[in-house]
C-alpha cells in the first residue's frame, strides 16, 4: 500500500565528500512522490538548496538532521513513512540512530525502499565482507579491529602495506595506507576517535577501481545503469579520481563478471532501489575483490544518472513507493521500459575540483581521503576531446592539457605519490621522453589512458610542426586539433593567433561542433528531451545535428540562455544553482524557451527537464558563442550562476551577444576594483582608502600612509581569491605577488583595512537603476571574516536604524549610477553609524536563496522579470518581521590535513546551513548546530592568544562557569581566567607531552566544545593556537574560532535550553 | 603510424560516408546492421549469426582491448571467440583505437581484421549513420576501399548453410545426450551445456538428427531469414510429433514457430545489442538480454497450444514461445549471452530440468 505522508531527510550543508548531488537525488524523489500525490516532509538545513523551494515539498523544516531534531518533526507531522537514501550518509546515519533508538517504531514510522537492516549490513564492514563471503563474493582479506592492538595484530597476519577503513564514515574519511607498524598505531588511534570500529585489509595498490550502479526493485528485478572505470587505480578515492564511463579496458568477460556479482550482491542484501558497488580488478587477471557497497544514492550515482540520462534518484523513489521496473517508463524516448541499461554512444569524463591551494599548510597529495570541494563531467565522442574539455571545465586556467602553467617537484615523485595535478606530471613526463610503459609504473595508470595523454601530445606537435613549415594552419589539421579537443584559446597560442581569429579560421572552413544528444538508448529510439553536447566528431560531411538548433518554423518562439555556475568549489556551490534554476523556471514562465549551459554533475539545473534544453558543455567564451550562434535566443543571463559567468560579460558583449540586465560596461564598472573604487568617490560615498598599485614600492610607502593593516584585493574575483589582509612590508609584497599570479589581466587595489567593523550586506533587484526589493543582513563576525565564512543575520538585530538607513541610500545611488537591472549585492562597514562600501557585485550573490526564503519572496524570479522588462516593486519590510533568519558556514577541516581552521579575508568553507527561529538565539543554535556543533554537557577548553582577546570574552567565560561547565585553559589562557577568580583547570599543550594534557583530554571525551582563536586579524597563528584548533577538529570536537561567535554562543545556551528550539517548519514562520 | 587509405561506406539509399580504411584493404558489401553493445566486439565480431552483414557498432571507442588468442579448450572449443574465426562481413566505427591494454589481448583489432580479411572503416560519425538505418531500416551497404563492388543482399541466400559444420560432432561429457542443430551455433552455447555435464551432438543444420538416440533437442542461433531452412523445419516439425523436449535460441525460436506453424517476419532494423528488457510471461518478471536478431516471429499467428514466453518490454515484439506441453520453448534474445548480461543462463538449467523430465530415449 503506498504512503499517505512521507518524510525526506536531507543531507545539510555541503561539505567535502558530500555535497550538491544531493540537492539532485532529494529534488528527484519529491517530484516522484509528488506525481503519486503522496505528502512530503522535508528536513533539511541547507536553505541555498533546490529541494527547500517553496512548492517542492509540503512541509519543509530548516532544522538539524540530528535524531532529537527529527523525532521532533516526526511526532509533529506524524508521517507514515519514511526515505533515508536520498541525504547521503548525513540522512542514513541519522536514519540508522531513529531506528536503533526505537523512535520509528514508537512513531510507526516504515522505512521505505531499503531495509534498514540492509543499510546495517553493508555499512559495518565486518558484516558486510562475512555476508558477501557467504555467497562467494571475493572481498578483500580483511578484519575488523576495535583496539590498536587488534589492528596490529592483524596487520601482522595480512602483511604490510595494509590499508586502513573506518567504518560508518563519508568519503573515506580517517582511511589510508599504512606502510609500517609506526604508520599504523598513529592512524588508528587517530581513526577510533571519530568511529568505534577500523578495518585492517589487504592493500590493493594498482588495481583497477570499478564502479557499477545498480538497480533493484520489490519484485527482484535488477539492472546495472552503469558501470565506470577510474582512470587512477585503486588506493586513490574515487571522489580524488578522474572517473570515465563506460568502462574503456574491460573485455566483456571482465564487464560482466562484475555485473552479474553486482546483481548477486544487490540482491543478497535485498535492496530496493540504487547501490552502488566499487571493486577491484586486478589488471593481469580476472581477479576481482568487492572494496564498498553504497546502499544509497551516492555522487557516483549522480554522476551516472547525468552520465547516462537515466533519472536513478527518480526512478529509486518510485521503487521505493512499490512500483516494479517494468512498470516504469524511460523517461528521455517516453516509449520504451525503465527496465533498461543505458548504452552510450559517447563517453564521459569525471575530474575532481579540488581547492587545496586556499589551506595554507594542507598537503596537495591525495589519496584514500577525499579532499576534493567540487566535480566537472565533460562529453565528447573519444576520451581525448572529453579530457581537454573537462580540464579547462575545472576553472583553474587549465587551456587543456598541454600548455599550463603548472609547478612540478621531482617528476618521479610526482608521479609516484599523486597530487591533485598530477595528470599534468604525466604531461610533462612524455614531453620529457618518459615512456607509457614507464608512466604506467611509476603512476599505475592504465597503458590506454596514457596512450590517449600522448596522443594529444602528437597532435600538438603536428600543429606546431605544421605551422612552423606552413605559416598556418590546413583544414584537415584544424578539424584534427578540434577533435583532440583543443580550444580556439589554445590552437591560438600554438599558432600566433587570437583566440577570435582561430575561431573565423574555423568557420571560413566550414569546421563547426555538431549538437549530439544523449537518449540513453544509442540512437536506436528516439529521445523526446534535449539532454545535448557539442562534439566535433561528426562534422567531417556536414554538421549532423541531432536536434535542430533554431526552432525557424516556430517564429513566435522566443528563447534565452542561461549560464550555469560551473563545478562546485569554495565560494561558489549550491546556491549559485538554485539561482540559475529559478531564472530558468521564470523565464519558462514568462514565455520563453529556456536553454541551460552548465557542466556540473552535482546539479539541478543539469536535470534534463529542468530547462527545455540543456546544453552540458564548457562555459567558456568560445562554447557560449557557438551555442549562441547555433540557437540564436533572444538573449543571454550572465548573472545567476556566479562568478564564471559573470566574467564571460564583457567578451560576451563585445563579440556582439545580447546580455540581458545589467549592461556589461556597467558590470565591469563594479567588479574593476580601480574603476569601482573611482566611480564611488565620485558619488562622493565613503569608502576604506584606496589606492590603484602598479609598483610594490608604491604600495608600500601607500599601506604605511594608511596605517596597516591593509587589504589586497585583485578585480574579477570570488570567494576571495588571492585577497589578503597585511600587517607589515613583508607580508604585502608576498601577497601582491600573489594577487598577481591570480589575475594578471586586472589591477589589484590596496586598501585600509578598518579594525573591528561590523560587516554589512545588501541583497538586492534593481530594475533601471530603481531598487525594487533589498534585503540587509548582518555578519555576526567583525569585518575581516570573508562573508561566504560569516555567520550572516536577517534581519540585523544590533545595527541602528540610522546605520541601516544609510545603506539603503547608498544602495540606491549605486544602483542608479551603474543603472543596474537584475540581482547584486553590495557588501558594507559599518562602526558607529559611519558606513563604507567594500565590494559591489553585479550578479547575484551567495546569499540570495537565504534572503528570498527567509523574506518568502523569490529574490531572482522577480530580478529575472526585471531582466525582460516585466519588473514591478515589491512591498517588502525586512525590518518588522517575526522571525529571524540565520546563515551559518560549514567547514570541512577534518578533511584537510594539516590546515588551520581559521577565519580569514580568503573563505575556507565548503557550504552553509539557514535556519529560523523566533529570535537571534533560537535561529542561531539551529544554525550551529545544523553545521555540527553540538550541545556542550562536559567540559570546555579555552586557548585565547592575547590579553586582549582573553579581556573581551571574560564576561562571556565568567557566564559558562556561572551555568556550571567544567573549564578548561591552555597555559596562559588558564592562568587569565584563574587571576579573574574563574575557576578553570590548565591542561598542557598537545606538544608539551605532559599531563594533564589537552590531547589526550580531547581524546578522551573530556571536552566537548573548544573555543580558540590566535590575535584578532592575524594572518599566521601567533600565539600557537593552531595545534589546539587542529586538535579538536581531529578529535571530531566542535570548535568556535571567532570572538563574535564564541559571544553569541554562550549567550543563546545562558538564554535557551534544548526543548526551546522549536519544531516549526517554514510555512508555519 | 595512422593509415591514411580512404574508404567509403555507400548505403542502397545513396548515402556516402567517408572515413579511413582500418582492417583488410578491401571492398565488400551486405546488409548494414548496427549493434549497441558497449563492450564484447571480439564475441560479436565470430558470432555466425552476423554472417552477411556489415556491423555498425555504436560505442565509439572499438579495440581498446585488443583481441585476444585462438586458444582452444580442451573440447577443441575457442576459448575466447564465438567461432573459428571472424564471420561479420564488414565493420563500421567511429574510433577504432590502434592501441590497445590487456592482459588477454594478443593483437591489435586493426590487424586481426587485416588477418580475418574483413575490411574496415572508421572516422565514420556512427550516431547518424544508425539513425538514418532506425528511421528507414537496414539496407544494404557496401565498404568500398579502392575498387568498388556491386550491392548484394545476403538474405536471398541461404546463410546457414555457409555457417553450419559439415560433419557431426561429439563432445563426451554426460549421460544426458542433447542434439545441437548447428545453424551458426555460438561457442558458449556449447560451453554453456556441457557446463551443465551433457554431451553434445553438434549436427548440420539439414541433419536428419531423428536417425540418432538422445534425450533433449536444441537449436542454435543463425543468421539470415529463417524461411531459408527448409530441411530444419521439416526435421522440426517431426521432432514437435515426436514430442522431443526442445529449446531453441534467436533463429531457434523462429524456426521453432515456422515449424509449429506460426510465422516470422522482418523486423526494420532489428534488435542488436546486450540492454533488451524482456518480460517472462510466466513470472511478470523483467530481465536485460542480450539480442542479435533482424527476424521476429509473429506473435499473431501462434497456433493453439503455443504461447509467447517473453515479450520484449520496449517494443512488445515476441521474444520466445512455449508450447502448454513444456515440451517445447524457445527465446528470440541469447541467454549463453558472451556477450552481454548473463541474466538469462537459467534458461539453460530449465531446459535440461525439462529433459529430465521426459526422459526417454528418441
Amino acid at each position: 500500500m503506498k504512503p499517505k505522508k512521507v518524510i525526506i531527510l536531507g543531507s545539510g550543508a555541503l561539505k567535502i565528500g558530500e555535497a550538491g548531488e544531493f540537492d539532485y537525488s532529494t529534488s528527484q524523489c519529491l517530484k516522484a512522490l509528488k506525481e503519486d500525490s503522496i505528502q512530503t516532509v522535508l528536513v533539511n538545513p541547507n536553505i541555498a538548496t533546490y529541494q527547500t523551494s517553496a512548492g517542492m515539498a509540503d512541509r519543509i523544516y530548516f532544522l538539524p538532521i540530528t535524531v532529537d531534531f527529527v523525532e521532533g518533526v516526526i511526532k509533529k507531522e506524524k508521517p507514515d513513512a519514511i526515505m533515508l537514501s536520498f541525504g547521503g550518509q548525513t540522512a542514513l546515519n541519522c536514519g540508522l540512530e531513529l531506528e536503533r533508538k526505537g523512535i520509528l517504531d514508537k512513531y510507526g514510522v516504515s522505512v521505505l525502499g531499503t531495509p534498514i537492516k540492509a543499510i546495517e549490513l553493508t555499512e559495518d564492514r565486518h558484516l558486510f565482507a562475512k555476508e558477501l563471503q557467504s555467497i562467494n563474493v571475493f572481498v578483500p582479506k580483511s578484519k575488523a579491529a576495535h583496539h590498536a592492538h587488534d589492528a596490529l595484530a592483524i596487520a601482522e597476519e595480512i602483511g604490510y602495506p595494509v590499508m586502513i577503513r573506518v567504518a560508518f564514515a563519508l568519503g573515506g574519511k580517517g582511511s589510508g595506507v599504512a606502510h609500517t607498524k609506526q604508520e599504523l598505531q598513529r592512524m588508528v588511534d587517530e581513526a577510533l576517535t571519530s568511529s568505534p570500529q577500523i578495518l585492517v585489509e589487504e592493500y590493493l595498490g594498482g588495481w583497477k577501481e570499478i564502479e557499477y550502479e545498480v538497480v533493484r526493485d520489490a519484485k527482484d528485478n535488477c539492472i546495472t545503469v552503469c558501470n565506470m572505470e577510474n582512470f587512477d587505480p585503486l588506493g586513490i578515492h574515487t571522489g580524488e579520481s578522474i572517473v570515465v564511463a563506460p568502462s574503456q579496458t574491460l573485455s566483456n568477460s571482465e564487464y560482466h563478471l562484475l555485473r552479474e556479482t553486482s546483481i548477486k550482491v544487490i540482491r543478497h542484501f535485498g535492496i530496493v532501489g540504487e547501490c552502488n558497488i566499487q571493486f577491484a580488478l586486478d589488471p593481469r587477471s580476472e581477479e576481482y575483490r568487492v572494496i564498498e557497497v553504497n546502499a544509497r544514492l551516492s555522487r557516483s550515482s549522480a554522476l551516472a544518472s547525468k552520465a547516462t540520462g537515466y533519472p536513478l534518484a527518480y526512478i529509486a523513489a518510485k521503487l521505493g513507493l512499490g512500483y516494479s521496473l517494468p512498470e516504469l517508463q524511460n523517461s528521455i524516448t517516453k516509449s520504451t521500459c525503465a527496465c533498461f541499461e543505458p548504452a552510450l554512444d559517447y563517453l564521459v569524463i569525471k575530474i575532481p575540483r579540488w581547492d587545496l591551494h586556499k589551506f595554507k599548510q594542507v598537503s596537495k597529495k591525495i589519496g584514500s581521503e577525499m579532499k576534493s570541494v567540487g566535480e566537472v563531467m565533460s562529453i565528447g565522442r573519444t576520451f581525448e576531446e572529453a579530457l581537454q574539455k573537462g580540464l579547462r571545465m575545472l576553472g583553474m586556467g587549465y587551456k587543456g592539457l598541454t600548455g599550463n602553467d603548472v609547478e612540478l617537484g621531482d617528476l618521479a615523485k610526482e608521479l609516484k605519490e599523486p597530487t591533485d595535478e598530477r595528470i599534468f606530471a604525466v604531461v610533462e613526463g612524455m614531453q620529457q621522453g618518459m615512456s607509457v610503459a614507464e608512466i604506467n609504473k611509476l603512476t599505475g595508470i592504465d597503458p590506454w589512458f596514457l596512450e590517449r595523454i600522448r596522443m594529444i601530445l602528437v597532435v600538438e606537435a603536428e600543429i606546431r610542426k605544421e605551422y612552423q613549415h606552413a605559416g598556418k594552419l590546413s583544414a584537415p589539421t584544424l578539424l584534427k586539433a578540434k577533435q583532440y579537443g583543443f580550444s580556439d584559446y589554445h590552437l591560438g597560442r600554438l599558432v600566433a593567433k587570437t583566440e577570435l581569429e582561430v575561431r573565423e579560421l574555423r568557420k571560413h572552413y566550414g569546421i563547426l561542433p555538431s549538437i549530439k544528444q544523449i537518449d540513453t538508448l544509442a540512437a536506436e529510439y528516439p529521445a523526446q528531451t534535449n539532454y545535448l553536447y557539442l562534439t566535433y566528431h561528426g562534422c567531417t560531411q556536414g554538421c549532423h545535428h541531432d536536434v535542430a538548433p533554431l526552432e525557424q518554423k516556430n517564429k513566435s518562439d522566443k528563447s534565452m540562455l542561461v549560464l550555469g555556475s560551473g563545478s562546485y568549489r569554495i565560494g561558489s556551490s549550491v546556491e549559485f544553482d538554485w539561482c540559475s534554476v529559478h531564472c530558468a523556471l521564470a523565464l519558462q514562465k514568462a514565455g520563453y524557451k529556456t536553454i541551460m549551459l552548465n557542466y556540473n554533475p552535482e546539479t539541478v539545473s543539469t536535470d534534463y527537464d529542468t530547462s527545455d534544453k540543456l546544453y552540458f558543455e564548457e562555459l567558456s567564451f568560445e562554447r557560449v558563442l557557438d551555442i549562441y550562434e547555433l540557437e540564436q535566443p533572444e538573449g543571454l543571463v550572465v548573472s545567476m550562476g556566479g562568478q564564471i559567468p559573470n566574467n564571460l560579460a564583457l567578451r560576451c558583449h563585445k563579440a556582439g551577444l545580447h546580455i540581458i540586465g545589467t549592461s556589461p560596461v556597467d558590470i565591469d564598472s563594479a567588479e574593476d576594483r580601480y574603476k569601482f573604487s573611482k566611480l564611488l568617490d565620485e558619488l562622493s560615498i565613503d569608502q576604506p582608502l584606496w589606492k590603484e598599485l602598479s609598483t610594490t614600492e608604491e604600495a608600500i610607502k601607500f599601506a604605511r600612509k594608511a596605517n596597516y593593516p591593509v587589504l589586497i584585493r585583485p578585480s574579477y574575483v570570488l570567494s576571495g581569491s588571492a585577497m589578503n589582509v597585511v600587517f607589515h612590508d613583508e607580508e604585502l609584497a608576498l601577497y601582491l605577488e600573489k594577487a598577481a599570479k591570480v589575475s594578471a589581466e586586472h589591477p589589484v587595489v590596496v586598501s585600509k583595512f578598518e579594525v573591528n567593523s561590523k560587516e554589512l550586506e545588501i541583497d538586492a533587484v534593481g530594475d533601471h537603476g530603481k531598487v525594487v526589493a533589498w534585503a540587509i543582513s548582518e555578519h555576526i563576525e567583525n569585518a575581516g571574516v570573508h562573508s561566504g565564512d560569516a555567520t550572516m543575520v536577517l534581519p540585523p538585530q544590533h545595527t541602528y536604524l540610522e546605520t541601516l538607513r544609510r545603506v539603503k541610500h547608498i544602495t540606491e545611488k549605486i544602483a542608479a549610477a551603474l543603472s543596474i537591472t537584475g540581482p547584486f549585492n553590495i557588501q558594507f562597514l559599518a562602526k558607529d553609524n559611519h558606513v563604507k562600501v567594500i565590494e559591489c557585485n553585479l550578479r547575484a550573490s551567495r546569499s540570495f536563496p537565504f534572503v528570498s526564503k527567509v523574506l518568502k519572496q523569490n529574490f531572482i524570479e522577480l530580478a529575472t522579470l526585471c531582466m525582460i522588462g516585466k519588473g514591478k516593486k515589491i512591498a517588502l519590510s525586512n525590518l518588522d518581521l517575526d522571525y529571524v533568519g540565520v546563515k551559518a558556514p560549514q567547514f570541512s577541516y577534518s578533511r584537510l590535513k594539516g590546515a588551520d581552521p581559521l577565519l580569514s579575508v580568503e573563505m575556507a568553507s565548503t557550504g552553509e546551513v539557514g535556519c529560523l527561529g523566533k529570535d537571534l538565539h533560537e535561529a542561531f543554535l539551529k544554525a550551529v548546530l545544523a553545521t555540527g556543533l553540538t550541545w556542550p554537557k562536559k567540559g570546555i577548553l579555552l586557548s585565547v592568544s592575547g590579553d586582549e582577546n582573553r579581556y573581551k570574552l571574560l564576561d562571556h567565560i565568567r557566564k559558562l562557569a556561572d551555568l556550571g561547565f567544567k573549564l578548561y585553559g591552555t597555559e596562559h589562557t588558564a592562568e587569565f581566567y584563574s587571576s579573574h577568580g574563574i575557576q578553570i583547570k590548565m591542561l598542557h599543550k598537545v606538544h608539551e607531552k605532559t599531563e594533564p594534557n589537552t590531547l589526550t583530554y580531547l581524546l578522551h571525551g573530556k571536552i566537548d566544545l573548544v573555543i580558540s582563536m590566535p590575535k584578532e586579524y592575524a594572518s599566521v597563528d601567533s600565539g600557537g593556537t593552531k595545534i589546539v584548533r587542529r586538535a579538536a577538529v581531529d578529535c571530531n570536537v566542535p570548535l568556535i574560532n571567532n570572538i563574535q561567535l564564541a559571544k553569541v554562543f554562550i549567550d543563546a545556551i545562558a538564554d535557551k535550553k534544548m526543548d526551546d528550539l522549536e519544531i516549526k517548519a517554514w510555512e508555519e514562520y | 603510424m595512422t593509415s591514411s587509405t580512404p574508404a567509403k561506406l555507400i548505403l542502397e539509399d545513396g548515402t556516402i560516408l567517408e572515413g579511413v580504411s582500418c582492417g583488410f584493404h578491401g571492398s565488400t558489401s551486405g546488409e548494414v546492421v548496427f549493434n549497441t553493445g558497449m563492450v564484447g566486439y571480439p564475441e560479436s565480431f565470430t558470432d555466425p549469426s552476423y554472417k552477411g552483414q556489415i556491423l555498425v557498432l555504436t560505442y565509439p571507442l572499438i579495440g581498446n582491448y585488443g583481441m585476444p588468442s585462438w586458444e582452444k579448450s580442451k573440447e577443441n572449443i575457442e576459448r575466447f571467440y564465438e567461432s573459428s574465426h571472424g564471420q561479420i562481413q564488414g565493420m563500421v566505427v567511429a574510433h577504432l583505437s590502434l592501441d590497445y591494454s590487456h592482459w588477454n589481448a594478443k593483437q591489435s583489432l586493426s590487424s586481426w581484421l587485416v588477418e580475418q580479411k574483413i575490411p574496415a572503416i572508421t572516422g565514420i560519425d556512427t550516431r547518424a549513420l544508425t539513425k538514418r538505418l532506425r528511421e528507414k531500416g537496414v539496407m544494404l551497404g557496401k565498404i568500398v576501399v579502392e575498387q568498388d563492388v556491386v550491392l548484394e543482399d545476403p538474405n536471398i541466400r541461404n546463410l546457414v548453410a555457409d555457417v553450419s559444420i559439415p560433419q557431426p560432432v561429439t563432445y563426451e561429457n554426460g549421460k544426458m545426450r542433447i542434439v545441437v542443430v548447428d545453424t551458426g551455433c555460438k561457442n558458449n552455447i556449447l560451453r554453456s551445456l556441457l557446463a551443465r555435464n551433457v554431451t553434445v551432438i553438434r549436427v548440420p543444420w539439414d541433419y536428419d538428427f531423428h536417425a540418432l538416440k538422445f534425450d533433449g533437442l536444441f537449436l542454435s542461433n543463425g543468421p539470415g531469414d529463417p524461411k531459408q531452412c527448409t530441411a530444419t523445419i521439416a526435421h522440426l516439425r517431426k521432432a514437435i510429433d515426436k514430442k522431443i523436449p526442445t529449446f531453441g535460441i534467436c533463429l531457434g525460436n523462429q524456426l521453432l514457430a515456422l515449424a509449429s506453424g506460426a510465422d516470422t517476419y522482418k523486423l526494420k532494423y532489428g534488435h542488436r545489442g546486450q540492454n533488451q528488457p524482456c518480460i517472462d510471461t510466466r513470472t511478470g518478471r523483467c530481465y536485460i538480454t542480450s539480442q542479435n536478431h533482424g527476424f521476429a516471429v509473429d506473435t499473431k499467428t501462434l497456433k493453439s497450444g503455443w504461447k509467447e514466453l517473453f515479450v520484449n518490454a520496449n517494443d512488445q515484439t515476441n521474444e520466445g514461445i512455449m508450447h502448454e506441453s513444456g515440451l517445447f520453448m524457445s527465446c528470440q534474445f541469447h541467454p549463453e549471452a558472451t556477450p552481454g548480461p548473463t541474466d538469462t543462463g537459467f534458461l539453460f538449467d530449465q531446459f535440461i530440468e525439462m529433459v529430465k523430465q521426459h526422459e526417454r530415449k528418441f
